[in-house]
């Protein structure tokens, strides 16, 4: 096929996947530190998209400002979530997580759909079907401050990471639970802090990703299985493993859509993440488990 | 064998199988039917789950695949009902060990399992919404025909017997399931697979039997399920409500054990109705009480109502020795 077209594609790809890794971001992170996987983690992103929807319609706040506040706000929801829902609702035990993570995207998702109905809804704001010409090809403005909002929230988690204290905590808790634990470090509250970081990384996402594209109560699972792939190619818990795994999921469906079609572009992501789970479960960057 | 042991059930089938002869209400045979499908349903996610702790996200795979196949057969190939119904859960029992070889030879547990088998429903139910053999987006009707030769009923009550013959013989196979050497080994894969294997158990093969017979049994339900709404399609099929609902009842009821998804599908079904009543027809209220009543089991019963039963049981009749089966529903 002519570069013409090979390249827009690769290079919207890889302007979308950074959004799927900022999602997925958030997903490895909780897994990391926790070692459970969250399935509730869609349904936030939904509810952030809902979130950010209608502080655009009801109080005209443009989605790029909205992202100031709704990142605390998720922050503090998702630390709420952990330390008073999941936590204690799970014993400690694994498979309760799990179910317990299930049962809150039940709850969420159609809260959403019994509170808005199945409609899906659009924002409108001045710039979002703008484009730049870059080298010959024409790439949309808000995918591009996505993109840029995506890679810069992924170097600040990574400095948060290794330079706070919070953040040696979090990656203490990860390594060694009980180590962690006797030295002082307080588990249940880096476990929240974790799933509040998480969602908030959901928040930042729901706000770039609105301007170009819609919200409905089921729009979250479309995302999370991307999201879940992406986790489980870069390596499960991996923060570089999460970012590398979004950049391609999202060249490799921008390819499979243009070649095989949109429907039938899903199904690759599918089978690729079926047969990454089935061959190479630690991921790419991941350690054996 | 014990066979005291099948008394309970013999009482409970024989109990249910009494209600269409008092109540001939369309409106409860209905509901009992419904309630009866998801037990049938939540019964094989028990047998994976609760009896060898492999937590499936995804038991929509072989409900759909045993759907499916009985509209497809019949449709298109112009097979007999009967013998649709009963390819529909061989099939539906080949995917489980088809997906249980894949998953459980390379491994994957926990999390990963949960991930895997919703990720093949999620395959599965696209792939159904565009191939032409699924009748894709619009779905298949099966054509109506009533006579027992094509497995169509005029009266309710006769449908309200299958689904609970179908139930009977899964309470009896999850009883002899408990009682053999197979079901041993299979909770002792639950408690601690490292160990089962230290002892010798060949871990891999017991689960891969486990999600056989689990994928039979819903398999078996949506089966029953294209018989009595004679319509299947997509969302229907492999959407991921039959994947919550199947694990809800167990795990409501109480998780290994053979009455708590009966129990379970009961009470669930139960509150889905009194939700509906309270909103009139809104979508999806029904559903969050479901993920309410799922985190405060968790929370409070984590052994589900059968659970709560054989406490205040204990409590009112202190048992004369101890109790040594978790099972004991």
């Amino acid at each position: 096929m002519h570069l013409s077209i090979l390249l827009p594609a690769v290079v919207n790809g890889v302007l979308t996947g950074a959004l799927y890794a900022l999602i997925a971001l958030g997903l490895t992170l909780v897994y990391g530190v926790l070692h459970i996987i969250n399935f509730a983690h869609g349904t936030l992103l939904t509810a952030a998209l809902f979130a950010a929807f209608f502080m655009q319609k009801s109080l005209g706040v443009d989605p790029y400002l909205a992202v100031f506040v709704l990142t605390p706000a998720f922050f503090t929801f998702g630390y709420g979530l952990q330390r008073f829902v999941i936590g204690p609702a799970s014993h400690g035990n694994d498979g309760n997580i799990l179910l317990v993570t299930l049962g809150l995207a039940v709850i969420i998702e159609n809260a959403l759909l019994f509170a808005f109905r199945g409609d899906t809804r659009t924002i409108d704001v001045a710039y979002g079907f703008a484009v730049i010409p870059v080298a010959g090809m024409f790439l949309s403005v808000p995918r591009l401050v996505g993109f840029a909002g995506a890679v810069v929230v992924a170097l600040l988690l990574w400095l948060l990471l290794t330079l706070t204290d919070t953040g040696k905590a979090i990656r203490a808790v990860a390594r060694e639970k009980l180590g962690a634990q006797l030295c002082g470090v307080d588990v249940p509250h880096i476990y929240a802090v974790t799933f509040g970081l998480g969602t908030a990384c959901v928040a930042i996402a729901a706000c770039l990703l609105i301007p170009t594209y819609y919200v409905n109560p089921g729009v979250g699972n479309a995302f999370v299985l991307i999201a879940f792939t992406t986790v489980v190619l870069g390596g499960m818990g991996s923060v570089p493993g999460a970012v590398l795994g979004g950049l391609f999921v999202g060249v490799v469906e921008s390819l499979c859509g243009l070649y095989l079609g949109e429907s039938l572009g899903q199904i690759g992501i599918f089978l690729m993440f079926i047969l990454v789970l089935l061959f190479r479960p630690s991921g790419l960057l991941g350690e054996r488990a | 064998m014990n066979l005291r042991a099948f008394l309970p059930i013999v009482a409970v089938v024989a109990a249910l199988a009494c209600i269409p002869l008092v109540i001939d209400s369309n409106v409860v045979l209905n509901f009992l039917v419904t309630a009866l499908l998801l037990t049938l349903a939540g019964q094989g996610w028990n047998v994976l789950g609760g009896y060898g702790g492999q937590y499936s996200f995804g038991h929509a795979a072989f409900f759909g695949t045993g759907a499916y196949a009985t509209a497809i057969l019949q449709m298109r190939y112009g097979l007999n009902a009967w013998a649709a119904f009963a390819a529909g859960i061989a099939a539906g029992a080949g995917v489980g060990a088809a997906i249980g070889a894949l998953t459980f030879r390379s491994g994957l547990r926990g999390s990963y399992f949960a991930l895997v088998t919703l990720a093949f429903a999620e395959v599965l139910r696209i792939i159904a919404s565009v191939a032409p053999v699924t009748g894709a987006g619009v779905g298949i009707l099966i054509k109506l025909d009533v006579g027992a030769r094509a497995l169509q009923f005029s009266s309710r009550a006769a449908f309200y017997w299958l689904i609970l013959a179908l139930v009977a013989i899964a309470l009896v196979v999850t009883r002899l399931v408990e009682q053999s050497r197979f079901g041993a080994w299979l909770v002792a894969v639950r408690e601690n697979e490292d160990a089962a294997r230290a002892l010798g158990v060949d871990a891999t093969r017991v689960k891969l039997g486990a999600i056989t017979i689990s994928a039979a049994m819903a398999a078996a339900a949506g089966c029953f399920y294209a018989q009595y709404f004679l319509f299947v399609d997509a969302p229907i099929a492999y959407g991921p409500w039959i994947s919550v609902e199947a694990l809800l009842a167990p795990i409501i009821g109480g998780v290994g054990t053979v009455f708590g998804p009966l129990l379970g599908a009961l009470l669930i079904k139960t509150l889905g109705e009194a939700a509906k009543l309270v909103t009139g027809d809104a979508p999806g209220l029904d559903l969050v009480v479901y993920g309410i009543v799922l985190i405060v089991v968790i929370a409070f019963a984590p052994r589900g109502v059968a659970g709560v039963v054989a406490r205040c049981h204990a409590r009112l009749l202190p048992p004369r020795k101890a109790s040594a089966g978790v099972n004991a529903a």
